[in-house]
């Protein structure tokens, strides 16, 4: 393996963004909620403007718009006028709330603030029908914004979840993935005759239709009963190779309710689907239905078929964690050569995983990068000539510069339209990105060729 | 099609709206609102407040005072290399969201697509992040060389107490760089107004007036305040200068670089085009050399034309003002020719404008040009003067908010000062209201028309129910929601990726584009047809 480049200090043109903004993502696919951020209003600002670039939908985060004042004495007041103004105007069932750099600098108290609310506004509660009120802590200078998005579901998990009866369900937990995948998984679930509380869905809240109307919260989202029902769940599903073995709800449930939990890497391609499937055999106890062993005999089908285009090219992955290692094992399994990994956080897995999906098949294992930048990677991945770049839009420029197409997956994808539509797990999902890599790389032969390849 | 004013006042009393839409809020809350929503009367215009503080809980359109400084107004200087001094989140969301472009210079020097932070870390919090920030200044000087460094503070960067102005000097001296801080934490002011403040005084004093060598000797040299270079506004609105023999030495700061900045204070007139953020920068100028500034807007054929006309009025010269009416007689003509096409479908439309601190007032005489009116507008950031004129400024109390900005008084350059035209002649200027005045929004308002400062998404929504326009012009974070309600939403902070919007051609672009959005069959198509009409039956044959 290579040795990196060398590390600066300052960070250019960053690969993360920041922690808050995973909360109010995560917080987005739980029904009736508002996320709401304990901070200056300029956050909540800009993090709107992130997730809508990237959804092309509404996005409302609200924010307790501290000022100098508060930021020295306190952002308590601040916060409980802001929830009650938030609560007088959506009626929200529950209120996620998340804190910044802000608050967690002047160390603000935010649980204790929420606990005194609640004594002193009872009557108010009571009146707009008790609001859960969820709190995350997400300072930025710790972690990025998948953190922020994990630790935001495991909170509600902490503080909801109970197991007073006994359900005949299962517990999803997806991580980041898009609205599509999130209802193909719900379809996926529903084939295998399982009931499940997926969270969070963000398959309505963050792509819903034209109304001729407008709903101050979106319809959608995991159920608040469903969440509170969770401890008495059958099973719980957490995906995403990067969380494994940390502070998890999969992990919270196992210790509270001594729950059965299964991890499994995001299904991205087909061996990562695999694993899940077979999860959702054991779990239902029926074979995989034929629709998606169809589904899956095609795609093998295509990776044969599509082998002589996409073999041996040479392929940049970044982003998140667990969308990399994904397509990682995706491009490995099609006989592509992933040269360079790279992520703007880190984990203590997130090497061991790439070299999990590698083995067996790739021999010689890619360049990993944990907490970079794009100064990084741009410095890194001059020698190593790749033929492909896939991750989200900030790539572009690099992809420019070096005359290497860019594949976009992952979030933010602000310069391409549909990317909260796009499938990216299971095997419709790999399907949808093989063809899109096929395609690339044919397109690339077309356009650099005298000869024109009309038939190919 | 939607109600005009004049329907409005028949259907519905816009002083019921009003009690209708604060009346959801607690009372303290619904007080405060009612004075930053008024209605304008014939022959009277209505005392509105703001640039007050945004109540929590309510969803907002203000973003941070970081993000008018960086964002905003240093950000677009293109050769100059900008830090953020921070956690990760907030250089992100500013990198290259506000599609200011720029143009590189002889060296080739671009460093817009670029976002340098210093990612602060827990141990930064901790221990204080002035180390990591010294070595973000030097790694950027090693690497680019660029010919200035910006130094933005982030919300815990006060908290915290790091000197980045102590840092700034140090590296300024260790590396011959220009290093220019900005203590523009998030939490300072009430919106990105406070931020712009910040710019403007420390532009002008580390930048502004400190390059002498090569004096420019035109007569007519001009700088352009407040025109940010959106989608290229800037070069439309140079191409129509040029045509003329006017020469721009520098913009404030839309394609904005360094050098040109520096020799700024050569101009013989400012034109202001956004008051709100760079009024301060006017008026310094004005002090310390001499420069008049004139208000004037760019946006619309007649704006752009009254603009150039300013100008040519100003210096007073003969041939000038000939070469002046001829360019707009050209340019009319052409301009007017490509929107007649639009305007036909576009002819009796409505619109509502919240955007900005001066947007939500150009656009409105582009829409009359369009043959459309504008029933309701506010401002996200503006004060009362971009709002009823500066005569109000004496009456405009400082509040805590704003005494936390600080205000710089800035004397006559001894050596640079010098009148632009005879004493007497600039104070009859001032007198008629040309020279550094500025009327403000409301006065040019319709009777009946609505003005809604800082408006909350909550009485955006009613407003669209009630009011229903045919489009409504705001930013990335209204839009989709706006469009919920099969109603069109114009972006007019980064005008959806299109413009140029401003000068003769931005407004033939414009009016494609609202056309385009108006009447779109998509619209048409929101409602299946099964909502409409029930679904057919089959009848039963007996
Ligand atoms: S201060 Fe922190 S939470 Fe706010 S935008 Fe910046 S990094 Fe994100
Ligand atoms: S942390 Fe402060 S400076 Fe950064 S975006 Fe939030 S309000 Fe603005």
């Amino acid at each position: 393996m290579k040795a990196l480049a060398e590390h600066f200090v300052s960070t250019t043109n960053s690969c993360k963004l920041c922690k808050p903004l995973g909360a109010c993502l995560a917080f987005r696919g739980i029904e009736g909620c508002v996320p709401f951020l304990h901070g200056s209003q300029g956050c909540a600002t800009y993090m709107r403007r992130y997730i809508i670039s990237h959804f092309r939908e509404p996005m409302d985060i609200a924010s307790s718009s501290l000022g100098e004042k508060s930021a020295i004495y306190g952002g308590g007041p601040n916060l409980k006028l802001g929830l009650r103004n938030l609560m007088n105007k959506y009626n929200p069932q529950i209120v996620g709330i998340a804190t910044t750099c802000l608050t967690e600098t002047i160390g603000d108290d935010t649980s204790r603030y929420v606990t005194e609310f609640c004594q002193e506004f009872e009557e108010f509660l009571n009146f707009h029908g008790r609001p859960e009120l969820v709190t995350v802590s997400t300072p930025s200078y710790s972690g990025s914004y998948m953190e922020g998005f994990h630790a935001a579901v495991e909170s509600v998990v902490a503080k909801l979840a109970k197991n007073e009866a006994v359900v005949d369900s299962v517990n999803l937990f997806p991580g980041f993935i898009s609205p599509a995948d999130t209802r193909y998984l719900k379809e996926i679930l529903a084939d295998f005759g399982l009931k499940a509380t997926v969270l969070p869905d963000i398959s309505e809240t963050l792509d819903a239709p034209a109304l001729a109307g407008y709903e101050k919260i979106p319809a959608g989202g995991a159920r608040l009963n469903d969440i509170r029902a969770m401890g008495g769940a059958l099973a719980s599903v957490e995906f995403g190779r990067s969380i494994i073995g940390s502070h998890t709800p999969g992990n919270i449930l196992l210790q509270k309710f001594h729950q059965p939990l299964y991890s499994s890497g995001t299904p991205i391609g087909l061996q990562e689907t695999d694993r899940f499937f077979e999860i959702l055999e054991k779990l239902s106890g029926i074979p995989t239905p034929e629709k998606h062993a169809l589904e899956r005999g095609r795609l093998v089908d295509s990776y044969i078929d599509g082998h002589k285009y996409v073999f041996g090219q040479k392929a940049v992955i970044y982003g998140e964690m667990d969308i990399v290692i994904g397509i990682t094992s995706l491009l490995v399994e099609t006989g592509m050569k992933p040269v360079l990994v790279a992520t703007g956080s880190s984990s203590k897995n997130f090497r061991n995983a790439i070299e999990d999906v590698c083995s067996g098949i790739l021999e010689e294992f890619p360049v990993v990068m944990e907490d970079v930048d794009f100064f990084d990677i741009a410095s890194e991945i001059k020698s190593l000539e790749p033929n492909l770049l896939l991750g989200n839009s900030k790539g572009h420029r690099l992809s420019k510069e070096m005359d290497v197409p860019l594949i976009r997956v992952g979030f933010p994808i602000h310069d391409r339209f549909g990317g909260h539509r796009q499938f990216s797990i299971g095997y419709r999902g790999a399907q949808n990105l093989f063809d899109l890599i096929v395609n690339t790389l044919i397109q690339r032969k077309q356009d650099s060729s005298d000869i024109g390849y009309g038939y190919i | 099609m939607s109600p005009t004013i004049r329907d409005m006042n028949n259907i519905m009393d816009q002083e019921e709206f009003i009690r209708d839409v604060t009346s959801v809020y607690p009372n303290k809350v619904a007080k405060k609102r009612l004075k930053h929503i008024v209605v304008k009367s014939e022959g009277e215009n209505p005392e509105i407040e703001a640039n007050v503080r945004t109540i929590p809980g309510i969803i907002t359109q203000r973003g941070c005072c970081y993000a008018g400084c960086k964002g905003v107004v240093i950000g677009p200087i293109g050769d100059m290399v900008h830090i953020v001094h921070g956690p990760i989140g907030c250089s992100f969301y500013a990198w290259n969201t506000r599609r200011n472009m720029f143009r590189p210079r002889e060296d080739g020097a671009n460093y817009l697509n670029y976002c340098f932070s210093t990612d602060m870390q827990d141990s930064d919090v901790i221990f204080g992040g002035e180390k990591k920030l010294r070595q973000a200044i030097q790694e950027a000087h090693d690497i680019f060389k660029p010919k200035a460094i910006s130094v933005h503070a982030t919300c815990p960067v006060g908290l915290i107490g790091d000197d980045i102005q102590a840092v700034a000097r140090e590296m300024t001296e260790k590396t011959g760089t220009l290093v220019i801080a900005f203590n523009c934490e998030g939490y300072k002011g009430v919106s990105q107004s406070g931020g712009h403040h910040i710019a403007n005084n420390k532009l002008f004093e580390n930048v502004v007036g400190k390059d002498d060598s090569n004096p420019i000797q035109d007569k007519f040299v001009i700088n352009i305040l407040g025109e940010y270079n959106i989608g290229g506004d800037a070069w439309e609105i140079e191409r129509a200068f040029a045509k003329c023999g006017i020469r721009i030495i520098s913009t404030f700061s839309g394609d904005a670089s360094i050098d040109e900045m520096r020799r700024a204070h050569q101009a013989n007139l400012n034109l202001v085009m956004c008051h709100r953020s760079i009024n301060y920068m006017a008026e310094m100028m004005e002090n310390a050399f001499g420069i008049p500034w004139i208000k004037v807007n760019f946006i619309g054929v007649k704006g752009m034309s009254k603009s150039l006309r300013k100008v040519a009025k100003y210096f007073d010269d003969p041939e000038l003002t000939q070469k002046v009416e001829q360019v707009i007689a050209e340019e009319e003509a052409e301009a007017y020719n490509l929107i007649a096409d639009h305007s036909d479908r576009l002819r009796g439309k409505t619109a509502m404008l919240f955007v900005g601190g001066s947007r939500a007032h150009h656009y409105q005489e582009l829409f009359t040009e369009l043959g459309m009116e504008t029933t309701v507008a506010g401002f996200e950031f503006a004060h009362r003067d971009d709002y009823e004129g500066r005569h109000v400024l004496p009456d405009v109390k400082p509040d805590a908010d704003s005494r936390n900005i600080e205000e710089i008084r800035v004397e006559q350059d001894e050596n640079r000062f010098r009148p632009r035209i005879p004493v007497e002649q600039m104070k009859e200027l001032q007198k008629e209201g040309f020279l550094g005045s500025y009327e403000g929004m409301i006065p040019e308002m319709k009777h009946g028309a609505m003005i809604i400062d800082d408006i909350s998404h909550a009485e955006l929504e009613q407003l669209i129910l009630r009011f229903k326009p045919d489009v409504v012009c705001s930013g990335i974070k209204d839009k989709y929601m706006i469009e919920k309600f099969g109603v069109p939403s114009k972006q007019l902070h980064n005008y959806d990726y299109s413009g140029p919007y401003a000068g003769f051609r931005g407004a033939v672009n414009f009016a494609r584009d609202i056309d385009m959005m108006i009447n779109n069959p998509a619209w048409k198509m929101i409602k299946a047809p099964w909502d409409i009409e029930p679904v057919l039956r089959a009848e039963t044959v007996a």
